[in-house]
């Protein structure tokens, strides 16, 4: 069988900075290519490449085709030949309709007038194709992530693809979602559309790859043949950071004290439409030096929960108790939160977490600034040193503490923010997401600033749709469906059967099983 | 990854540090491009003592509202009403002054106090309750523009009494004995500016190299500081040969440095850039972002008042027609200034820079003789061309 495309010796610099040599590349037709490696390791530059972006003659080597040689000048060209790229950051327009999104640069028309007709019976076949059920009246802004994942999906179809690249496309999915969205890739494989998969969630690469490549710092460093030889995760591990990661999860000495958050009865609201209640009258606590998980689907409620208790930054209508140390608590605003000793780390760290045209020193010191600025005047030169300290300590890579944080990585950009949270001296840290879309090697990283927090006697709490990663660090896991906890583990006991399972017996006995069914695909047991 | 900020070669060095001051002052250097370019084609003209006086004279309030925009444009907002806001605020003081004979003082702390209360109903609406500030403040120019014109009943009205005059036509008084032309007071007070801001930028590095803070070598600080202290002490002189320091150029100058302090060195400066740059972050990060907004239009009304204050001043009569379209020369001064439409981003230096920018090229055109027309023409260009520049450097 020859490949249906291939990337021959491409080489591409940037400003000096060699991002790719000499990578070698096949994809067959009706075949699951999975493309891993850190950030920064040259895998979306290589995509960009592969689909126009960098037109050809800005980068060296050859890219083939159906056997033949390809130039392409801009993405057009790759198009054309339906190679169909579907980015991280969704590229749909929210207050449009499914089927204005899927044809909206083509739409069959007949004399320039859309023929809305055609448009609808093609949208509802091309929709049940990829298994959504919705009207393709269904503006964009009423779907959740999982299903506007679909339709890029469906959008892609509607351009005849024939190799389908997907850049990350499970990171803001929840497992369920995830897992349909793999059932469908699987699909397209036995029509023969080649899928490039490029993810840092190796069990789903595990399950679905037919080839795996790893890149490092440009370079091929591994190709394996899934056919013919078992997935071992610790070899792609391995090759991936290039240093022999025996645990996954860093080891930490656990000393649990006593109970620094106690919140009771806590209920929230809708704050558009609030006779709705998200968070149902809850209880939940974390002591000095634990680390607890809140695991849970999508639209579980966790970071509404998470955000309400932080100064109400969400929700109308809240009621309930914190108490912090043994003492009650009213906290109003965000301000309040912060000086009673509460910290949220967002799980939306560009938008709701960093300032990214500011520099590293200014968004550490962001929400402490009264610890630098004595009578209101800032005195640079001990902002600097703080933001220094954090810098050495956090081991932030970055020029200078004067470098624009828009720059720096995803691992690099979670560390500057859990640094001005650090910097806040919290009790409590509670950490939403916090290693979505970063580099196995800097995720080890924040684990291990995990335990340092909690080793310090602080209380963490994690919130994760990653489930091995709850697993591997948290102390306690508790379970949170449709606004409530409904199960509770010791990080011992926990197992990810057990927080399925526990999730599924809530979903049956709300009597919510019907959407809830359709929501999780092929995850019913 | 190490650190990369010790000992890069000496050459490299000098090399960045151009290059990055070459972007901090690139506008400063367009403005003296401007001005030799001014100076020649007017034979000189625009650098007499008489015509700089004058300069300074028509400018100032541009200046000081330009330093409320820059405040406003930095927190992602926009006022169009400061032309007309400062229209009415100098009918309203001239019907105080003139027609009831209320006490200046008195007359010019109540149009300050009024400019603030429009600024707040404004940035009530901007800040608590969303609507875009675009339409807010068109609003505001409307109504303001037809406020003045109500409470002048469309009539100019003056004159003023002499002493507020003095705000805009002042001289600062002489003190020392006269030598020939040359105002003693205003020359010392150049030289002692002068002098002090050597003295304050020697011992900032200074003070920064005490904690081992990579500093600019020393031949460019040197440079600089001989160009700064050289550059004031020219202009004072050429001020001071002709009726020395005009009050409103030490408000002005006053207004600059508190607010370049402000912006630079304080908690609520930096909090104003942090909402302009990303509001919800800022709220997330315990910022009260709404009242800074809030605070951000009430800072404006004051100082739109003022200049509005400066303005009848100067012209020594209210007139329906005062403050007509000086908002666009303010945000334009803001934008030149290399200040962000999105937000975040701007200097005061920036804004004051672009003000004079569009002083200097308004007064060097009407000595050339040219029209209203390619003026305006000329200076629409420079504006789009300023933005062009600022956002290809962005991009690189």
């Amino acid at each position: 069988m020859t490949a249906m495309l291939e990337m021959r010796n491409v080489s591409k610099s940037f400003a000096g900075v060699q991002a790719l040599r000499d990578v070698n590349f096949s994809v067959h037709a009706g075949q699951i290519h999975a493309l891993v490696g850190e950030n920064g390791a040259g895998k979306s530059t290589l995509m960009k490449v592969l689909s126009g972006v960098y037109p050809h003659g800005s980068y060296e080597g050859t890219i083939v085709f159906d056997g033949e040689e390809r130039r392409f000048r801009d993405i057009n060209d790759s198009e054309a030949l339906g190679i169909i790229i579907i980015h991280q950051e969704l590229a749909l327009i929210p207050l449009m309709s499914i089927a204005e999104n899927i044809f909206l640069s083509h739409p069959p028309s007949k004399l320039g007038v859309i023929d809305r007709d055609e448009v609808y019976r093609r949208t509802r076949e091309l929709l049940a194709q990829v298994g959504l059920k919705e009207s393709p009246d269904t503006l964009i802004t009423d779907l959740g992530v999982g299903k506007q994942q679909l339709v890029e999906i469906a959008k892609a179809l509607s351009k005849r693809v024939r190799m389908l690249i997907l850049d990350e496309p499970t990171a803001s999915l929840n497992e369920a979602d995830s897992a349909a969205l793999l059932e469908r890739l699987m699909a397209f494989r036995e029509q023969g559309i080649g899928s490039i998969l490029i993810s840092h969630k190796l069990n789903e690469v595990a399950k679905v790859a037919d080839h795996i490549t790893v890149l490092r710092d440009g370079r091929t460093v591994d190709s394996i043949d899934c056919r013919a030889e078992p997935i071992q995760e610790d070899r792609i591990i391995r090759s991936m950071v290039n240093r022999d990661m025996a645990h996954r999860f860093p080891e930490r000495s656990v000393k649990i004290g006593e109970p620094v958050l106690d919140v009771a009865n806590w209920s929230v609201y809708h704050p558009i439409h609030p006779e709705r209640q998200v968070i149902k009258n809850v209880n939940f606590g974390v002591r000095r030096g634990e680390v607890v998980g809140i695991a849970g689907l999508m639209g579980a409620g966790r970071t509404e929960f998470a955000m309400s208790l932080f100064g109400r930054s969400w929700g109308t209508n809240i009621s309930g108790s914190i108490r912090l140390e043994g003492r009650d608590m009213v906290l109003p605003s965000v301000a309040a939160a912060i000086d009673a000793g509460l910290a949220y780390v967002t799980e939306d760290r560009k938008q709701l977490g960093l300032i990214l045209a500011d520099d590293v020193r200014k968004n550490i010191t962001l929400a402490s600034l009264d610890q630098v600025a004595p009578k209101r005047v800032i005195d640079d030169i001990a902002e600097l040193k703080i933001a220094s300290d954090y810098r050495t300590r956090m081991r932030i890579r970055c020029s200078d503490v004067y470098q624009e944080t828009g720059q720096l990585s995803g691992g690099n950009q979670q560390k500057v923010v859990l640094s001005k949270w650090l910097m806040t001296d919290p009790k409590v840290l509670i950490l939403d997401e916090p290693t979505r879309g970063i580099d196995v090697g800097a995720k080890y990283e924040i684990y291990c600033i995990i335990n340092e927090l909690a080793e310090a006697g602080r209380g963490v709490v994690v919130i994760s749709s990653e489930m091995p990663e709850l697993l591997g660090i948290c102390d306690r896991i508790c379970v949170m469906n449709d606004g409530a906890f409904v199960g509770e583990f010791k990080g011992a006991d926990a197992t990810q059967e057990k927080i399925m399972r526990a999730i599924m017996r809530n979903e049956r006995n709300i009597g919510n099983a019907a959407p809830a069914a359709a929501e999780m695909g092929g995850m019913q047991p | 990854m190490t650190d990369k900020t010790v000992s890069l070669p000496e050459e490299r060095r000098h090399g960045s540090f151009i290059k990055n001051n070459l972007r901090n002052y690139g506008m400063l250097m367009s403005l003296i491009a401007i001005m030799l370019f001014f100076q020649v084609m007017t034979g000189g003209t625009l650098l007499q003592p008489l015509n700089l006086t004058n300069l300074v004279l028509q400018n100032s309030y541009i200046v000081i509202m330009a330093l409320g925009m820059l405040l406003v444009i930095v927190t992602g907002h926009i006022d169009l009403s400061v032309g007309s806001v400062a229209g009415f605020v100098g009918a309203v003081a001239a019907v105080l002054m003139v027609t009831y004979k209320i006490d200046y003082t008195l007359a010019f702390i109540a149009c300050l106090l009024l400019g603030a209360a429009i600024g707040a109903a404004q940035g009530y609406w901007v800040a608590f309750f969303g609507i875009p500030s675009f339409i807010v403040t068109l609003a505001g120019m409307l109504v303001f523009k037809g406020l003045a014109l109500a409470v002048l009943q469309g009539q100019s009205l003056g004159p003023f009494p002499a002493t507020f005059q003095k705000l805009s036509s002042g001289f600062i008084p002489e003190l020392l004995p006269e030598a020939g032309t040359l105002h003693p007071t205003s020359m010392l007070i150049g030289a002692v500016l002068a002098l002090g801001l050597v003295y304050a930028s020697a011992k900032g590095r200074s003070r920064e190299q005490s904690h081992g803070i990579e500093v600019e070598p020393y031949a460019f600080f040197l440079g600089k500081s001989v160009l700064l202290a050289c550059a004031v002490l020219y202009f004072t002189y050429l001020i001071a040969s002709h009726r020395g320091l005009p009050n409103v150029l030490v408000i002005m100058t006053a207004l600059i440095a508190l607010y370049g302090f402000v912006t630079r060195r304080t908690v609520i400066g930096r909090q104003v850039y942090a909402v302009g740059g990303n509001a919800k972050a800022a709220k997330l990060s315990g910022i009260k972002t709404e009242r800074l907004t809030f605070l951000t239009f009430v800072n404006m009304g004051v100082l739109a008042a003022l200049a509005g204050l400066v303005f009848a001043a100067r012209l020594n009569t209210a007139t329906p027609k005062a403050g007509l379209g000086f908002e666009l020369d303010v945000i334009a001064a803001c934008f030149i200034g290399g200040a962000s439409a999105y937000g975040g981003v701007g200097r005061v230096g920036g804004a004051v820079v672009g003000a004079m920018i569009m002083g200097v090229m308004n007064n060097g055109m009407s000595i050339l003789g040219i029209g209203i027309d390619y003026q305006q023409v000329i200076k629409g260009l420079v504006l789009l061309g300023a933005v062009c520049i600022d956002v290809y450097n962005q991009r690189r």
